[in-house]
């Protein structure tokens, strides 16, 4: 892929007069500055990349720009009137939107509905109907702007995770937005649909739209971005050009120290098969059988777009779903696998992509969600021993290096990573012989997730058969010994060590052939 | 004990002592033994209905149930001729099977657990007035089961053994929700099922025993209603008390939404609502103003919890904050100290 033209293509216009200027801006907590004194201009038309780890001050800023917290010092000029904060209605009457990481659509309305929600054109007279006619025509060119080709009656729980987005940004098209914020918008989007995506951005761009866009994936970014910003504990550590954008900078002014460069990964051999889904048909594509080997002591990529049947293969491998034919073998034999429980029993663990959903209890301590798979044997005639509790949860605490105050702390004041780290505790503590990552590091910081991977590392180096779905080029490439690349509910093809690619996985993922 | 337990049970106490010193009559033994007759017999109901509450359900069938099975089991007892040590298991057990349909309808069939037990609701209701043609069930003149009297209205030193089989049960039911694996699993579920069901738990066999539970305490508390009540007549009794059951559970620190509450706070939940009926009679307000009075109580003990939580949270806050300022000013204070000792030097 050639990315020098790829972002050369629309060249930065240059207005003279920025559309947004903070200068100072700065936010105090009780017991910690979330932003430090932020100076910065935005220029319409411009792509500022807005990077930095979990908790340097990206969603303070947000925000503060979107009217919902005040700064403690510092003046915003906003399109040449000076302010000292913003409200929610400046916010959006000076035409300042934002397409979030976690969508806000209503899935039980369809799309027109949400486009104009609250906004929505009216009949004459007394009862406040709502003119359907009219709501349509004005959402249909805000659609065909975005590029979308559904219509303005497609329920929107019938769309992808990308069109939701299309959706959204047709919403902060239809506030007249001259400055969309993109908040991770590519954390649910892989390959293709993030293509789609960035290109939308390059056409608000040549509206003359400005777009912060923050992403923890670094090449999009730096695909994308004419400028960018990085923070770093609520300061602004560096301002990047556009030439001088690279992954690297990126990476050293985030974590403020320079990574070591990636080394190859030493040649291993991995044993025997751990997990063989053989003839393997899912609900997704009952029609598409898929067949896959999970060895252990290796860690085998699961790439592919959304919607090619690789959750839904986990889930089926798990026993979340039944199996609509095919035949799972472990160790050579083959296994029934009805239930989570089955799947458990036999040492096939799986890590899943929705956390607060599936990972873990919020509400419970860190130590009963550590427990909670592995209770009976923690238990003395049906009675959970506390004591024994504990320990197994300290022990994991400890061994994982989750940051809190102790086992007994709610597990849902814990940052992502920590979370995540919980539910890979909940599964050390038994004894894995396969493990399944659905997308393992979605919404985690730079920090955390290079734990992860070395956890992920240590767990395979031990003789763990792990499976690892992930829409993360990076982490795909950076991470698996072989990768398994999904499109359309089959396997299009294995890559090995020496093929690995990033060009390879996405023409497999987008069902083309390997040259 | 938690501090809402404790908050229930100084409330229990302070109305108490309010009401008797209006009216004395309150601390009567004849009055604290019919009171704790109710509590027990009220007592049970509510705990199986909190089994079913902690996971997120509810049941709404239990009122008619308490009917049909009364009716059923005085229908045996007297008319059938059965022995009553026949009668009891055999009620008990279909209290536990209509318990286990409920639960697979809900876990298998996936419906709502408000439709389900609000069908069970009316056709309980309609089988128990069906079973008798609308008539009483009662004993016949002279007809005596003095065991089961014994046991099921009967006191000891005083204590009506209601009440002794609620803090049996109570004791019972506070080791399996609070100390087993099985009540952990309830928790978990009430908290966040398909969590659960992730951690390779069987949900759904452990939501069918909640409601098995349920339907079995059901059962024993429509025995105690039958034989204190002596007659049944179907279309009336025990109306309204899943309500009753689900509003203990409330008062007690139950969520609706499942994972909260505990055994203390039921049968505190169940005390106080006896309590305040007591108050009702004893302080001459008109009893149609019973049901009244119950729903203001509940509704401002809910308020007031809410608001408690509010408050706590606020205040978790504006300390964190107080002791980052006391921290600063501490170190503002040393650097102060340490330059003036070198501007002296």
């Amino acid at each position: 892929m050639d990315r020098s033209a790829n972002k050369h293509d629309i060249p930065p216009p240059l207005p003279e007069k920025p559309f947004l200027t903070l200068s100072g801006v700065g936010k105090t907590y009780p017991g910690v500055v979330a932003l430090d004194g932020l100076s910065i201009d935005i220029f319409p038309g411009e792509v500022i990349g807005l990077v930095g780890e979990n908790g340097a001050g990206k969603s303070t800023l947000m925000k503060i720009l979107g009217g919902v917290i005040a700064p403690d010092r510092g003046t915003m000029l906003l399109d040449g009137v000076e302010r000292h904060s913003l409200s929610v209605e400046t916010s959006i009457a000076s035409g300042i939107a934002f397409v979030h990481q976690e969508l806000n659509l209503f899935e039980n309305l369809d799309v027109a509905a949400n486009v104009f929600l609250g906004r929505e054109p009216l009949k004459a007279g007394p009862f406040r109907l709502v003119d359907r006619n009219r709501l349509r025509d004005m959402v249909k060119p805000l659609l065909k702007r975005v590029g979308a080709h559904f219509t303005p009656d497609t329920p929107v729980a019938s769309l992808s995770l990308a069109e939701q987005q299309m959706v959204e940004i047709a919403k902060a098209l239809s506030i007249n937005a001259r400055l969309v914020i993109f908040d991770e918008p590519t954390s649910s989007l892989p390959l293709a649909e993030t293509e789609r995506l960035l290109s939308i951005i390059n056409l608000l761009k040549a509206d003359g739209i400005s777009v912060i866009f923050i992403s923890h994936r670094l090449h999009e970014v730096e695909r994308v971005a004419d400028r960018v910003i990085v923070l770093r504990d609520g300061m602004l550590v560096g301002t990047l050009a556009r030439a001088d954008i690279g992954h690297d900078q990126m990476v050293k002014l985030m974590i403020g120290r320079v990574l070591a460069a990636r080394t190859a990964k030493p040649r291993r051999s991995p044993g025997s098969v751990a997990l063989k889904a053989s003839m393997v048909r899912t609900g997704a594509y009952p029609g598409r059988p898929v067949d896959l080997e999970i060895r252990y002591g290796e860690i085998l990529g699961l790439a592919g777009l959304v919607g090619s049947g690789r959750t839904e293969l986990a889930r089926v491998l798990f026993g979340i779903d039944r199996s609509y034919g095919g035949a799972v073998l472990q160790d050579d034999k083959e296994i029934a696998i009805n239930s989570a429980r089955d799947a458990v029993k036999k040492g096939i663990f799986l890590v899943p992509e929705d956390r607060k959903r599936n990972g873990i209890l919020l509400d419970l301590p860190i130590a009963a969600n550590i427990t909670l798979a592995n209770l009976p044997a923690l238990a003395t005639n049906f009675m959970v021993s506390t004591d024994r509790e504990r320990a197994t949860a300290d022990k994991q605490r400890a061994r994982l290096g989750i940051k809190a105050p102790s086992v007994s702390t709610r597990t849902g004041t814990l940052s992502g990573g920590n979370q995540q780290k919980v539910v890979l505790a909940k599964w050390l503590s038994m004894s894995p012989k396969v493990m399944i990552f659905d997308e393992p590091t979605r919404g985690i910081d730079i920090g955390a997730k290079n734990e992860i991977y070395g956890l992920m590392r240590a767990l395979a180096d031990a003789g763990v058969a792990i499976l690892m779905i992930s829409s993360d080029m990076e982490e795909v490439i950076g991470v698996s010994d072989r990768i398994a690349v999904m499109h359309e509910g089959q396997i299009a093809g294995i890559l090995d060590d020496q093929e690995i690619s990033q060009e390879s996985v996405l023409l497999l993922a987008v069902g083309k052939r390997l040259k | 004990m938690t501090k809402k337990d404790l908050g229930l049970l100084l409330l229990i106490i302070v109305v108490g002592i309010v009401v008797a010193i209006i009216n004395p009559r309150f601390l009567l033994p004849i009055n604290l033994a019919n009171t704790s007759n109710l509590i027990g017999l009220f007592g049970i109901l509510s705990i199986g209905q909190a089994f079913v509450i902690i996971t997120g359900g509810i049941e709404l069938s239990v009122g008619s149930l308490v009917a049909l099975l009364g009716v059923l089991f005085i229908d045996f007892i007297a008319v059938q001729d059965m022995s009553w040590t026949l009668a009891l298991p055999l009620i008990l057990a279909l209290g536990a099977v209509i318990g286990a349909i409920h639960g697979w309808l809900i876990t298998r069939l996936n419906l709502q657990p408000f439709v389900v037990t609000l069908c069970g609701l009316l056709i309980y209701r309609g089988a128990a007035r069906f079973y008798t043609a609308d008539g009483t069930a009662g004993f016949a003149f002279g007809q005596n089961f003095p065991e089961l009297e014994f046991l099921t209205a009967g006191r000891f030193y005083g204590v009506p053994n209601t009440f002794i089989a609620l803090v049996v049960i109570a004791v019972v039911m506070w080791v399996v929700l609070h100390r087993s694996v099985f009540g952990r699993y309830l928790y978990a579920i009430g908290k966040n099922e398909e969590a659960a069901r992730y951690s390779g738990i069987r949900t759904s066999r452990m939501i069918m025993a909640a409601y098995v539970i349920c339907g079995l305490l059901t059962a024993l508390s429509a025995i105690y209603f039958a034989m204190y009540t002596r007659s049944i007549s179907p279309a009336s009794h025990g109306q309204f008390y899943e309500l009753y059951a689900i509003a203990a559970a409330v008062l007690g620190g139950f969520s609706l939404r499942g994972g909260e509450g505990s055994i203390i706070g039921v049968v505190l939940g169940t005390i106080l609502l006896q309590e305040l009926q007591n108050l009702v009679n004893l302080l001459g307000i008109p009893s149609s103003l019973n049901f009244a009075v119950m729903g203001g109580v509940i509704l401002i003990g809910v308020l007031i919890d809410q608001q408690w939580h509010a408050i706590r949270a606020q205040r978790r806050l504006v300390s964190a904050a107080k002791q980052t300022e006391t921290r600063v000013q501490g170190e503002a204070k040393t650097t102060a100290i340490a330059s003036q000792e070198s501007a002296s030097h």
